[in-house]
């Protein structure tokens, strides 16, 4: 075999290998959808699950994941900004940021039913949150943290130099120039970190587990010390756990859960490039 | 009479002796050009008028640079409200990715020492003064990326204007520019010295000769002469910076 050749059959394989990793995704969406899209309506969506739950909708379900995740999102935002922030502008290389890095990547290692035990023995019975929305959602914002600290983090040292130092010479002090000329150009990596991170939690079921999620709970949560149903946990339940379940809804439940964590990841990238367009150096 | 008064100040990178124990005035509105070789440490000496190498970690200086008087390495010293007094031009133009306006303006706003209707006020006198307010004021709120090399950089002084500076420093502010737009650098230099004191680094002899007041010459981190331009340039006392003046080391 000549060199041209060898290039041309590498160039080959490469290219049907990296063809194939889409089938399964592809495959996965399709099979899904095909099964759960004639239990989707609106009626579906929004009513509780009734007769033991082989009826009705997933309502309370859906509407506890989207409370979660908005929480995981108050509660991973601030804090994995704000430490991104201090890695990428004001930590030196000493001792104690050495141990902060090696701990937020050993976060992202962590199972995440290792987060739903530490959320059950810290928040839940620790601090006597019980099995609450609060419970979960602070287990979900701290499993979610790293992803959101290391892109973070990225986001901003991929800032120029040059705009810190101009800023700086002008007389701004170090928290006006990330405030004004570091932040700014930075969201838009943040945004997708935030958002893929939270992408990841409404989907999790084990750190929900122990934490908040009820098994059934047909009224809707007052207030965040109430338990509540979820979408990820649910569908574990309806799959495993009821005898006689009708398919159409356990899969109608999987494709909701799915289109969730799809369109928040779909709405990252335009996100991304949209602002992305904007920047000009 | 001198803005600053340089006394036998050394610069250090970690152990490296990047200036040594430097002497030299800096004449209050004059030019004060730095001549020498890349690495002689002209820039290094610059940007510790404005101590921004103080964003370098394992830096250190010794020595004194009186400014009015007033050493500005004392530690009651505060760096934010020094660089606001000793503003910056860099190499390359360099504006922030906003819009003409908002480029003149962040100074005056991080500062907070404009209200909204002077700020207008500020953003048009620095513009003036830079030479570029007839060229940008139908268009201030464009991207000050739609200027050419030239106008970015005057926007660039406008800019360090804006703060009200009582030092400018140039560091080879004229490099990347074509020889037309680099006159006009050199022109408006002349200009903000009746009101400003400028020190400016650069690599081009005939630019220092045609735009400063006084010369230094700068060889390995060292001062090897400092003379009023002219006589540096005719009749230089050291056989090392005839040498270089000249071309034949360097």
């Amino acid at each position: 075999m000549t060199r041209q050749q060898s290039h041309k059959l590498a160039k080959m394989l490469i290219t049907v290998i990296s063809a194939l990793v889409v089938v399964p995704i592809v495959f996965v969406i399709l099979f899904v959808f095909y099964h759960g899209v004639s239990a989707l309506s609106w009626e579906f969506l929004t009513a509780p699950p009734t007769n033991g739950m082989t009826e009705g909708g997933i309502g309370p379900a859906l509407l506890g994941t989207v409370i979660l995740t908005f929480l995981t999102a108050i509660v991973a935002m601030p804090f994995g900004v704000a430490a991104a922030i201090y890695l990428a502008e004001y930590a030196g290389d000493n001792r104690l940021t050495r141990w902060v890095r090696l701990a937020i990547v050993n976060l992202a290692g962590i199972p995440s039913v290792v987060y739903g035990l530490f959320g059950l023995g810290v928040f839940v019975l620790f601090f006597g949150f019980g099995t609450s929305i609060i419970a979960g959602g602070l287990t979900l914002g701290i499993m979610t943290l790293p992803v959101v600290i290391s892109t973070s983090e990225e986001a901003i040292l991929s800032v120029p130099q040059h705009f810190r130092t101009v800023s700086l010479s002008l007389g701004a002090t170090q928290w006006q120039t990330i405030r004004h000329q570091v932040l700014p150009h930075a969201l838009p990596g943040i945004l997708t970190g935030v958002i893929l991170g939270l992408g990841r939690a409404a989907g999790e079921t084990a750190p929900i587990l122990f934490t908040v999620a009820a098994f059934y709970l047909p009224e809707l949560p007052k207030s965040i010390f109430d338990q509540t149903m979820a979408l990820p946990y649910h569908l574990y339940v309806i799959a495993t756990q009821v005898p006689g379940m009708p398919l159409e809804i356990q899969y109608g439940t999987a494709l909701v859960l799915l289109l969730i964590v799809l369109s928040l990841t779909l709405v990252a990238t335009p996100v991304r490039t949209s602002m992305r367009r904007r920047r000009e150096w | 009479m001198n803005k600053i008064e340089v006394r036998n100040f050394s610069f250090f990178y970690g152990d490296f002796r990047a200036l040594k124990n430097l002497n030299l005035p800096i004449r209050k509105n004059k030019i004060t050009a730095l001549i020498g070789p890349s690495g002689c440490g002209k820039s290094t000496f610059l940007r510790s008028l404005n101590r921004m190498n103080d964003t370098i970690s394992g830096t250190r200086a010794e020595g004194e640079m009186l400014m009015d008087g007033k050493n500005i390495y004392d530690p009651d010293v505060d760096v934010v409200e020094l660089r606001q007094r000793v503003g910056m031009v860099f190499q390359r133009p360099n504006p922030f990715p906003q819009s003409i306006f908002d480029n003149v303006a962040f100074g005056p706003r991080v500062l907070s020492t404009a209200s909204n209707g002077d700020l207008d006020q500020i953003v048009q006198e620095s513009l003036e003064r830079a030479a570029l307010w007839n060229d940008v004021k139908h268009r201030l709120t464009d991207s000050a990326f739609a200027l050419n090399p030239g106008q970015q950089q005057r926007l660039c002084i406008a800019r360090a204007i804006a703060v009200k500076p009582e030092v400018i420093l140039m560091d080879e502010p004229a490099s990347a520019l074509d020889p037309v737009a680099t006159l006009k650098i050199e022109e408006l230099m002349r200009v903000l010295a009746v009101d400003y004191t400028i020190v400016v680094v650069t690599h081009n002899m005939q630019q220092a000769a045609r735009v400063s007041h006084f010369t230094g010459f700068f060889w390995l981190g060292e001062l090897v002469e400092f003379g009023v331009t002219s006589d540096l340039f005719s009749n230089p006392q050291k056989e090392l910076t005839e040498s270089y003046i000249t071309g034949r080391r360097g």
